[in-house]
């Protein structure tokens, strides 16, 4: 089947996906594998990874992995580590030692601070052995770019369109990594698709730690951000280097290891990229929203320490 | 790794799906434009190939990255990461 | 050898006897008892299962779908606002083929709120794939859990399955059972041997979505399982009275029991609770020499439509005493019987009786009422019936609904 020179064999998440091009999701999907390998269960709720990569007899996963409905993939995950759990205390044959598996859910932001948010307090509050890792597009995609609680203020979405009397989304995003924390989660860390590497390195940090936690990815929808596909990985970039997208680890509720900046680049540059944003910088009003966006990256760059 | 999983299928218990199945599926044909590598300029930095959503890049055994075009939806990420501008897009021509 | 003990107590030796992996608990009355008693199990040793404290019924549900889809054995128990809130993930457990057994201390719906029990609960998921026993005592509220494991999980069958019983009135009444022996359960139950798991060693993708070229066929043979189930029930059940020594319905493959049915012109239908009174009033009316008789489903789905068909043969009045309503229409035994009775060729009059909704006792004088009334339509010819005459509640507190809403 196909070019005979490619070798997708190794490939724990498959070409073939029907994600769109230049999504940033489809790329957390492949870091996460590449650093989970095949000793791994996914659990994933229903958006759009699952329904690209998934169409029945179609899988583009190496992986085991199982969806079930919107909001309980961190409770599916859960059974399955109980399950795990119960299967080497009371011995049972045939099944990989608890020990050898990571128990990993892959989320969009929708099931994660929305829909799911009762799911996954109770798997973070019961300790299970699950690293949760949520790709942030900032909407709910998979139906139409509609407005969720991580989406920024000033979006315009499908839901929170501009319009005459409207500049988008007016509520500010929920910040998700707090709430983790509160549960008092060992390892909380935000990440980028523009740092692979970093990325990368905090999956395989978080595997290693028993019990619950908790990472979250920016990861850029060019359909629902309308940006050209080729520049996904820039504007993410751009979220990290203005400070409106800080990253960084949170270790027993200790905020470590920032990725610092010598300069923080203005929103602006970040904001322009996306036609999401398009209208802040044409409609009357616009200007307050683009200061509000600038405040924020500057609340972050002191409370999380951004500025070298 | 896969078969085709169109062939001869019966729904399976719980429609349950084997493994890396969606090779059968050639987003190749989405492509507007195509990623040219010029192997002269590229210096094996492998971004194209990490930052590629489609895994349709790869490092070849003789070092050179080259395009899965089975696959490869032409998003253009490749050409825009690659730091020597390497990589060309090119229109489709169908 | 026997002992007295309460229908949560029973239900949880039962659960404790199967000794399922992952049991995921969160507390509803009058369900709570069961898991509260589970707990203690756990706690002093008695049962090594995996106990999860859950923060809701929809997690309940949710952890043990990962768990059974992982190959667990796993439980759980709920009713009524539960119940509602784990359908969403029940419904996608069927889909996906994925065993669970759940306890179900049935109780009424909101609004407005009560504790007490009736069928509109399980009726209300009557069309999501799951296999739903119903019990009329202890004894085989303790049975059905056993035989719903066997079934559940037979690889053929592979679904969810709710074992009901009246919420109170069989959960918190005390009776004499006979509790499993570790010898008998063995020989009945095996150990789970699950068609797929998510096991590393061999991966799969679970809860793939599909399109409308594949998706009418992944559901017809989801009900091609669930309507297969009856023949595993009649095996079970079967299998159940050798090793047991109980029997429940034998001649109608373990899925409906009759009593003084055979040449009864009055047949009562009742799930359940109620029919242990059901009994009484039949006795009363053979002393009196009149052929009265119950007939009792003890599988709502699958349902048991040819049992039923042979069933209620050669009465000539029918009455479906039910502890449910479709609202804006009839309950939905009555509902069901009459649409297999049509397909039969039947001409034998069904009255639909509403009774005990939430927790409202069922007196005999109740049922001496439906069965007066059943007697009152003998022979005649359905069509003779009019729609809204088919439907009674008994009773009905006439004087505390105002004229306009009558």
């Amino acid at each position: 089947m196909g070019d005979d020179r490619f070798n997708h064999e190794e490939d724990l998440f498959c070409p073939g996906h029907r994600a769109c091009p230049g999504c940033g999701a489809a790329l957390t999907s492949k870091f996460v594998t590449e650093v989970t390998g095949p000793n791994t269960i996914m659990s994933m709720p229903t958006g759009c990874m699952e329904v690209t990569t998934t169409p029945y007899p179609e899988s583009a996963w190496g992986i085991s992995w199982i969806h079930n409905i919107f909001e309980n993939a961190a409770a599916v995950a859960g059974g399955i580590e109980r399950a795990y759990r119960s299967f080497k205390r009371r011995g049972k044959k045939g099944y990989t030692d608890y020990d050898d598996v990571n128990f990993v859910v892959l989320a969009g932001d929708g099931a994660t601070f929305d829909i799911g948010i009762r799911s996954l307090s109770g798997m973070m509050e019961r300790g299970h052995d699950v690293l949760y890792i949520c790709y942030d597009n900032e909407a709910y995609m998979n139906t139409g770019i509609q407005r969720s609680s991580s989406t920024p203020i000033g979006a315009s979405t499908t839901t929170s369109p501009a319009g005459k009397e409207s500049l988008g989304e007016d509520i500010h995003k929920k910040d998700m990594p707090s709430i983790a924390a509160a549960h008092g989660l060992e390892y909380i860390a935000t990440a980028s698709i523009a740092y692979p590497e970093d990325f990368k390195k905090k999956v395989e940090k978080a595997l290693e730690i028993e019990g619950p936690k908790y990472i979250q990815i920016f990861a850029p929808c060019p359909r629902g951000w309308r940006h050209e596909s080729k520049n996904s990985i820039k504007i993410a970039r751009l979220a990290v280097e203005t400070g409106l997208y800080p990253i960084y680890e949170m270790e027993n509720g200790e905020i470590t290891n920032v990725k610092k900046l010598k300069e923080r680049k203005p929103v602006e540059e970040y904001l322009k990229a996306q036609g999401r944003f398009k209208h802040l910088f044409k409609q009357e009003g616009g200007d307050k929203v683009v200061e509000e966006l600038q405040s924020i990256a500057d609340h972050n760059a002191k409370k999380i320490g951004i500025d070298k | 790794m896969s078969k085709d999983p169109y062939k001869d299928l019966k729904i399976t218990k719980g429609a349950v799906v084997r493994p890396g199945t969606t090779l059968v599926n050639k987003t190749g044909s989405w492509r507007s434009e195509r990623p040219i590598v010029d192997h002269e300029k590229c210096v094996g930095c492998g971004n194209c190939e990490k930052f590629c959503p489609d895994m349709a890049i790869k490092e070849m055994e003789n070092g050179r990255f080259e395009v899965d075009l089975e696959y490869c939806k032409g998003c253009g990420i490749c050409a825009e990461e690659c730091p020597v501008k390497a990589i060309e897009m090119e229109k489709e021509e169908r | 050898m026997t002992k007295i003990m309460t229908g949560y107590e029973a239900v949880a030796e039962a659960v404790k006897a199967c000794n399922p992996d992952v049991i995921p608990a969160y507390p509803i009355t009058p369900q709570t008892d069961i898991v509260e008693r589970i707990s203690e199990m756990v706690a002093d040793g008695e049962l090594t299962s995996e106990y999860v404290r859950v923060d809701s019924e929809f997690n309940a549900a949710s952890t043990a779908i990962g768990a059974s889809a992982a190959g667990a054995r796993t439980f759980t128990a709920t009713c009524s606002q539960g119940l509602k809130l784990m359908s969403e993930p029940l419904f996608s457990a069927a889909g996906m083929r994925l065993p669970l057994v759940l306890a179900i201390a049935n109780r009424s719906l909101s609004a407005p709120l009560s504790i007490w029990g009736d069928h509109t609960d399980t009726f209300a998921e009557r069309d999501g794939g799951m296999i739903q026993f119903y019990a009329e005592d202890l004894q085989e509220a303790m049975d059905n859990i056993a035989i719903a494991y066997r079934v559940a999980e037979d690889k053929d069958i592979s679904l969810p399955a709710l074992s009901c019983l009246d919420g109170f009135i069989l959960t918190h009444v005390q009776e004499e059972v006979d509790p499993f022996t570790q010898k008998e359960i063995e020989e009945f139950l095996p150990e789970r041997d699950p068609v797929n798991t998510l096991d590393p060693s061999d991966p799969t993708t679970m809860g793939a979505y599909a399109r409308p070229e594949h998706w009418t066929e992944t559901r017809y043979v989801v009900h091609r399982a669930v309507k297969r189930s009856k023949e595993k029930i009649g095996k079970a059940v079967e299998e159940f009275a050798d090793i047991f020594d109980r029997e429940y319905g034998l001649e109608y493959n373990g899925l409906v029991e009759t009593y003084r049915a055979d040449d009864a012109e009055v047949l009562i239908v009742a799930l359940g609770s109620v029919c242990g009174t059901t009994r009484y009033v039949v006795d009363e009316y053979r002393d009196m020499g009149e052929k009265v008789g119950m007939v009792r489903p003890r599988v709502y789905r699958p349902f048991p439509e040819k049992e039923l068909a042979r069933a209620l043969e050669g009465a000539e009045s029918i009455a479906v005493m039910e502890k449910d309503i479709s609202l804006g229409y009839q309950g939905g035994l009555a509902i069901d019987i009459k649409s297999m009775l049509y397909s039969n060729g039947s001409k034998i009059p069904v009255l639909n009786y509403i009774v005990g909704l939430a927790g409202r006792d069922v007196s005999k004088e109740n049922i001496r009422n439906v069965v007066e009334g059943a007697k009152e339509v003998k022979g005649k010819d359905p069509t003779d019936l009019d729609f809204d005459d088919e439907e009674r509640w008994e009773p009905l507190r006439k004087e505390l609904i105002s004229e306009d809403d009558m």
